[in-house]
């Protein structure tokens, strides 16, 4: 019985941690609080956002190119796959023994994690687009690059908005390292025990959850803005 | 496309490429060189009494420690103890909770760490000398049921470093040589520095030191973030391997205010087991741990993390070296 009770007893103390300041661990200084859980926060989506600009930047053009031209696909997946690979605090270390410290150079080797799934997915998505619609654009006259963007590429929005709803929960939880690289996001809680304690520990826990949920609601919103009306209907009727 | 054999060959490949590698990282060539010979008048003699008395000796999970755990697990073994080890327990929460569950009965902890992280002293409060902060707990030991052993030779502390090129060029020697220069200086250290009085705080608190900006690293980068020219000092530690491999390319700063306080070692172990153990227990190790000065301990540390070789051998060479064992 005394085990679900200190659970939530420490839960109580993570939320206390995250609404009031109080003493550090160690002594001499104050931490927690809402002014220093917010100041992680906006640290922590701004290396974890320019991170998923950089991915979409590279990998959604890459994608789109060799979706439409249905060649690539051994590259696409490849790369998708060997990304998952790499170990995320290994890659860290190495940026900052040749790179440099810094959100830039945390947001390069964060991107490295977020590329893989959108690639992955928007070549699928776009290779997966139905040939008789691209047939019909070609058709009517549409020029290839109006083909891949006015056809292929809103058809493949579901596909793609999975992808990067994946690659952004990646970062967002992997930016948790970041600390070990000059940049102060809510990992910090985690990392720095001995100064926030254990209920600083499980509140940058339960923080970055929130975020992670949070930034992943708000891209389901924007998949189903993206998403064509006429995809949308579909989807209800093969639901209903 | 997702039965597309090409694919599952390549996915294939991919999982046995990356298998590959995962096993050669954890390789590891262990090439042991014998230290020179024994003087006996060190030599630890087994006594056939303590056969049969169990020690179970912990440690936390760094190489440090590993070495350390090492070298009383090895001392009491030849002392005739049936030891076992239980290193690699995590930071010092996990290692004082096994001492205090009976887990372990003994294991090397840091004076300050005991002081700062268990008996929740004030990291101001700690004294700079370890033999007067060892005398200052006895009270508080007595009180857990433990016994701690007089302090190490050397010290692992927080230490300020910089690059022997930087510190000529600013011509500094003493941390308080920083006034008026550290507001153009980086300072990196490991995250939580920020917040600690033994750190970053005190350097502020104590020294009224401001620069120019601090960057958190991983405790792993300390020496690169110098070397890479990211930051101008460093938090190091004072056993650090790279001060014994370079130590005309570091600089360690001295701490003339005792900021930073005392990091000796002392071998903390459970009373009931001092009192089955008998007198040999004690004496072995307060005899194995009498050279580990602050040289002797950069250089079994250099052993372990530059020269890849083994706690365990590097323990040993250093026990057959000071003619511990033979």
């Amino acid at each position: 019985m005394t085990v679900p009770l200190a659970f939530l007893d420490s839960f109580s103390g993570a939320f206390d941690f995250i609404f009031s300041q109080r003493e550090s661990f160690g002594g001499g200084t104050q931490v927690g609080g809402l002014g220093q859980v917010w100041e992680l926060t906006l640290e922590h989506l701004k290396v974890s956002g320019v991170a998923l600009a950089v991915s979409l930047a590279l990998a959604l053009p890459l994608g789109v190119l060799l979706g439409h031209r249905r060649t690539g696909e051994l590259f696409a997946v490849a790369a998708g796959n060997a990304g998952r690979a790499i170990p995320e605090l290994a890659l860290i270390a190495l940026l900052v023994a040749f790179v440099g410290t810094g959100t830039i150079n945390v947001a390069i080797a964060l991107a490295v994690l977020g590329i893989p799934p959108i690639l992955t997915n928007t070549f699928v998505g776009v290779h997966q687009v139905d040939p008789q619609a691209v047939g019909a654009a070609r058709g009517m006259g549409m020029s290839e690059l109006q083909i891949a963007l006015r056809v292929e590429l809103p058809l493949a929005v579901p596909t793609i908005m999975s992808g990067v709803r994946t690659s952004a929960i990646n970062i967002i939880a992997t930016a948790t390292i970041a600390p070990l690289a000059g940049v102060l996001t809510l990992g910090d809680f985690i990392l720095a025990r001995n100064v926030y304690g254990d209920e600083g520990v499980l509140a940058g826990a339960i923080l970055v959850a929130l975020l992670a949920l949070t930034v992943e609601l708000t891209l389901a919103a924007v998949q189903w803005a993206l998403t064509p009306r006429g995809l949308r209907l579909q989807r209800t009727e093969a639901s209903a | 496309m997702r039965d597309d054999p090409r694919v599952r060959v390549l996915l294939a490949l991919v999982a046995a490429f990356a298998l590959a590698f995962g096993i050669a990282a954890c390789g590891d060539d262990d090439e042991g060189d014998d230290g020179g010979g024994g003087t006996s008048a060190n030599l630890i003699e087994e006594n056939p009494d303590n056969n049969g008395v169990a020690v179970t000796v912990g440690s936390k999970n760094f190489d440090e420690q590993f070495i350390l755990g090492e070298i009383y697990a090895q001392g009491l073994e030849a002392a005739g103890y049936d030891v076992s080890k239980d290193l690699n327990l995590g930071d010092e929460t996990v290692a004082f909770k096994a001492l205090a569950d009976d887990e372990i009965d003994a294991y090397p902890e840091y004076t300050s760490t005991i002081l700062t992280s268990i008996f929740d002293q004030a990291p101001e409060d700690v004294p700079g000398d370890a033999q007067q902060a060892y005398e200052d707990s006895q009270d508080e030991f007595d009180q857990l049921n433990l016994v701690a052993y007089p302090p190490t030779p050397f010290s692992s502390a927080n230490a300020v470093g910089l690059l022997t090129t930087t510190a000529d060029d600013l011509g500094v020697t003493t941390i308080s040589d920083l006034e008026g220069k550290s507001q153009d200086l980086v300072l990196a250290g490991s995250p939580e520095c920020r917040q600690r009085i033994d750190c970053l705080l005190g350097l502020e608190q104590n020294y009224g030191l401001e620069f120019k900006q601090f960057t958190p690293v991983d405790i792993g980068l300390r020496y690169e973030v110098l070397d890479k020219g990211d930051a101008d000092l460093s938090i190091l530690f004072t056993t650090d391997a790279q001060l014994f491999t370079d130590p005309d390319k570091y600089t360690v700063l001295e701490d003339d205010k005792h900021v930073l306080p005392a990091g000796n070692v002392l071998f903390v172990a459970r009373k009931q087991t001092v009192d089955e153990a008998g007198p040999d227990f004690g004496d072995t190790v307060e005899s194995v741990q009498s050279n580990l000065t602050l040289k002797v301990m950069q250089e079994l540390n250099a052993r372990v993390a530059v020269d890849k070789e083994k706690p365990e051998d590097v323990a040993h060479d250093y026990l057959v070296e000071f003619g511990y064992v033979e």
